[in-house]
């Protein structure tokens, strides 16, 4: 089974690869965008048995580096 | 004096560090494999030198913080053996929680590799005791995420415990308080951005790197 983890900013944190994108965005002409921050998606393929708390190690341990970053497992 | 440098897949200033040492400070330098999980015995400095550690991937240094040699790291760390982390030695420094806060992506987006002046805000370290208080310096960075982070909380008690040993005295990355480098807070560990092994002798533009090793040579050997 499939499991998605999004690795996003922690609020206050300053994102200057997302402030880019959103000079990028205003750029191409698109408008109305207030603010853009970028993040991570990481797909773990994995057998059923593999429980919420492990993937939670996963995250602390390495997928996050929880000084700057949150992260968030979704829901099967 | 005994020095290990770490080689991770992608670093790339291992050879330089192990000539500045050995050229400054007459030391033994072993280059240790990041597979292997030994250090060789008798270590009185680790350094975890510049590069792009596993390309990279996931953050920088992320990597190289969970490779087998790290824990014999983590472990020498903490019995008190010296470590200079320099660049990517730096964010593996913080990725492996020796020292506190996280590197980010540079605030103008931009690798910057130049010449940089830095103020010496502690020579009471092991690392900086070969410069005088308020020194200003120059060495040269070459880094995509040197932009340091930690809250606001963190860097107050760095800052009171003496902590940031080296400061940019221009704009460079966005970098908090303008730290460029940090001790730990046995004052063992010192991770920095700018590479002062780039900065040994006139034939590089300058030497205001070497007082790092001289300094550090007088304390540990």
């Amino acid at each position: 089974m499939k499991t998605r983890i999004f690795v996003t900013l922690k609020n206050g944190v300053l994102d200057p690869q997302g402030r880019a994108i959103h000079h990028a965005l205003e750029g191409l002409g698109f408008d109305g965008v207030s603010d853009v921050r970028a993040g991570r998606l990481i797909e773990l393929e994995h057998e059923e048995d593999v429980t919420r708390e492990q993937m939670e190690a996963m995250c602390e341990k390495l997928l996050a580096n929880t000084v700057i970053e949150n992260y968030a497992i979704e829901e099967n | 004096m005994r020095a290990a440098i770490i080689q991770f897949p992608g670093s790339n200033c291992d050879r330089d560090m192990a000539v500045a040492i050995r050229q400054i400070t007459g030391a033994e330098t072993h280059i240790v494999w990041h597979a292997d999980s030994e250090l060789p015995s008798g270590l009185d400095l680790i350094a975890i030198p510049g590069g792009f550690s596993y390309g990279d991937y996931l953050r920088s240094g992320a990597m190289a913080a969970r490779s087998p040699i790290m824990k014999a790291v983590i472990t020498a760390a903490n019995r008190g053996i010296s470590v200079l982390g320099v660049c990517n030695g730096f964010q593996i420094l913080t990725e492996a929680g020796l020292l506190p806060g996280a590197l980010m992506r540079n605030s103008g987006i931009r690798f910057v590799c130049r010449n940089v002046a830095l103020r010496v805000d502690n020579n009471q370290s092991l690392f900086t005791n070969g410069y005088e208080q308020g020194e200003q310096i120059h060495i040269p960075v070459a880094h995509h995420d040197g932009n340091y982070f930690a809250d606001d909380a963190t860097l107050d008690r760095l800052e009171g415990e003496g902590r940031v040993a080296l400061r940019y005295l221009e704009p460079v990355n966005g970098s908090a308080r303008d730290i460029a480098g940090l001790l730990n807070d046995a004052g063992n560990v010192l991770g920095m951005m700018p590479h002062p092994e780039r900065m040994i002798e006139p034939l590089q533009g300058g030497s205001d790197g070497r007082r790092l090793f001289e300094g550090l040579i007088r304390q540990i050997a």
